[in-house]
């Protein structure tokens, strides 16, 4: 776990009671809203649709049960009694009242978290592989290596007013958890052809109105030159990135624009010239942080009660099969908790299940948690013999949906329920898609469902193997499907796949989906997303579209009825 | 060619608690949009508008949103997102 040091804490507290300050004065009239705007969302406190909103950083998803059991009592004290975790592994709390978001944040400070560069044109939350440090596929464990970029971005001179947002990524497996290549910079970890520990420069990726899939700048970057590397970028999108226009302002559009080879020759001259300046303190920096992030102390002891529960308990053995991954220690396992029970909202938990999971993580998982960007918990650290009765303690708090990877398993947006810039909602179409095809999600197996309510594509669908986009049709909402999608390592952007749908007709057409690939698959062992590579669009479409023209503009089909695309 | 006005309904964030509010009668404000007032005329709506904007001590982003008169006599939106805001969240809250 990150540690803060009297500094850190020392500047968190001080930007509290600035803060605290400018919500005085804005209360009391001395600041206009338009002076106080850039404040809040500079703490990471945004004006919803019914009510203000604050998200908190978790870094790279990185809990333990005191921070966790702080969330639950934040919710409680300020909030409605439970919080969403987003798809940037951060927690967002959807009802605070203005006068109580200072004390919200020192609430936050006592246990060394912040909400700072949560909004804002700048370096956001560095994400991480939520299976960082457990993975059996790892390579080494990203999380220094994000605490290390989250030291060096905080509130960092020259990138605190860039074109637009920046995020960066980290995976250290070869199996990418992180969504790298979608990213404004994606870091993987590698090891050269010399055996050299280095990274994998990924940059100008990203979804939202312009999805892109990142190219490699960089096939292997040495360890030491990770900074200087990524103050070169950054520095060159500074420099030329677009301010002109909101939507061309990403670092997508500048490396587009540039030519990745152009781009490249900037950075790697920049490069040259501040390398020098780095003289070896990031490195004994990442050497301390290092020591902080150390394995846990692992139990040796007998796992028959994992194996003996797999042979007697059906509703264990869905659990077993699906939610609890391989870890690197084979005595050991990673529980992924679902927070997609069938019928509720993807990503929130409530106080109560907050405190589940931190007992469950102190009693049974080394005190660590992690939030994934699927907008899971994942408890991964845990001894298989415990496993069976951290299933059980989990299925008591609802928290044992046996879903993870399954259809049910939906990345949702908050839609139009709470976003103010959503144009659809996202939360029920998630909730009643999971409860349609409950009944044969485990016949259909892994199938990334993945829901935006508006074209920023906070709900990644451009890479669900199957993606919902919402959007406002005169006034009504309408739902735009792609397929073959992909956030992994084989990362591709979704086909659209034909014209919209209305929000009755939707869940029939996504079970339709999941029927034909039943239908059509090769075996059992093909899956949703090898099916769709190897039939391509047309066997879907004319699930989608049973009474459609073939072929219409742009190849797609044309439907028979009015819809409008 | 300039839309012909259609009726509105005054709306914005209240300050404190960011709670949806509408102008009622009266420059009162209301938490319901069925009590809130209908504008029937352009200028009207102008006017308060303004005023509106004047009042940032309480209110955050006021603008205009279009609403009808129901068989009640009552004003009521004619887009989702104003029904959402005007209803809250369409889904059990935890």
């Amino acid at each position: 776990m990150y540690l803060y040091s009297e500094f850190d804490r020392t500047y968190v507290r001080n930007r509290v009671r600035m803060f605290r300050d400018q919500v005085d004065r804005r209360i009391d009239g001395s600041l206009s809203e338009e002076e106080f705007k850039p404040f809040r969302l500079m703490n990471g406190l945004y004006l919803q649709l019914h009510a203000y909103m604050l998200r908190v950083a978790i870094p790279y998803g990185t809990l333990d049960s005191r921070r966790l059991r702080q969330l639950a009592f934040i919710a409680d004290r300020w909030d409605r009694g439970y919080g969403h975790f987003t798809t940037r592994q951060n927690i967002q709390f959807n009802w605070p009242r203005l006068k109580d978001v200072p004390d919200i944040l020192d609430a936050l400070a006592d246990v060394d978290m912040h909400a700072i560069q949560t909004s804002g044109n700048c370096i956001r939350n560095v994400t991480a592989d939520h299976f960082a440090g457990a993975a059996a596929d790892e390579l080494s464990d990203p999380r220094p290596v994000a605490e290390l970029i989250r030291q060096w971005s905080t509130d960092h001179p020259e990138f605190t007013f860039l074109p637009r947002k920046f995020k960066i990524a980290v995976t250290g497996s070869p199996n990418d958890r992180a969504v790298t290549r979608a990213h404004d910079i994606g870091l993987r970890m590698v090891h050269s052809k010399e055996g050299q520990n280095g990274f994998e420069v990924i940059v100008g990726g990203g979804l939202g109105r312009t999805p892109v899939i990142g190219k490699v700048i960089r096939e292997h970057l040495p360890e030491a030159d990770l900074l200087p590397y990524l103050e070169a970028i950054l520095h060159v999108y500074n420099a030329i990135g677009r301010r002109d226009n909101k939507y061309k302002a990403r670092i997508k559009i500048t490396v587009r624009e540039t030519g990745i080879d152009a781009f490249r020759s900037r950075v790697e001259e920049r490069f040259r010239i501040i390398r020098k300046e780095f003289l070896g303190a990031d490195q004994q920096v990442i050497r301390r942080i290092r020591d902080t992030f150390a394995e846990p102390d692992y139990v040796q002891a007998p796992t028959a009660a994992f194996d003996d529960a797999l042979r007697r308990d059906p509703a264990f053995r869905d659990f077993a099969n699906g939610n609890v991954h391989r870890h690197k220690n084979p005595d050991y396992g990673i529980v992924s908790v679902s927070l997609k029970a069938h019928g509720r909202t993807p990503g929130d938990a409530s106080s109560k299940q907050m405190r589940i999971l931190a007992d469950l993580a102190e009693a049974y998982g080394h005190d660590e948690l992690r939030i994934s960007h699927e907008q899971n918990v994942i408890l991964p650290h845990v001894h298989r013999k415990d496993i069976p009765a951290v299933f059980a303690e989990l299925s008591r708090g609802g928290l044992g949906t046996p879903n993870v990877g399954l259809a049910s398993d939906i990345i949702a947006c908050p839609g139009m329920d709470y976003c103010a810039l959503a144009t659809a909602r996202s939360i029920p179409v998630a909730r009643d898609i999971a409860v349609r095809l409950r009944e044969i999600e485990r016949d259909v197996g892994s199938l990334k469902i993945k829901i935006s309510g508006c074209i920023n594509a906070c709900g990644h669908h451009h890479v669900g193997h199957i993606g919902i986009l919402g959007l406002d049709r005169a006034g009504v909402e309408n739902y735009q499907i792609t397929l073959g999608g992909d956030a992994t390592e084989t990362a591709a952007l979704g086909d659209r796949a034909g014209p919209g749908f209305p929000a009755d007709e939707l869940v029939p057409a996504i079970e339709r989906l999941a029927l034909t690939y039943l239908d059509i698959r090769e075996d059992q062992d093909e899956s949703f997303l090898e099916t769709y590579r190897r039939t391509g669009l047309a066997p879907f479409q004319a699930a989608l579209y049973p009474d459609a023209v073939p072929k219409g503009r742009g190849g797609h089909p044309e439907r028979s009825n009015d819809a409008v695309s | 060619m300039a839309r012909p006005f259609t009726p509105k309904v005054l709306t914005a964030n209240h300050l404190l608690d960011g709670d949806v509010v509408y102008l009622a009668p009266g420059s009162r404000l209301t938490r319901k949009l069925s009590e809130a007032m209908l504008i029937e005329d352009e200028s009207t709506a102008k006017a308060l508008l303004e005023a509106a904007e004047a009042r940032s001590s309480v209110l955050v982003g006021p603008y205009l949103a279009d609403a009808i008169r129901d068989s009640d006599g009552r004003p009521r939106s004619t887009h989702i997102r104003e029904t959402l805001r005007a209803d809250g969240p369409s889904i059990d809250i935890l």
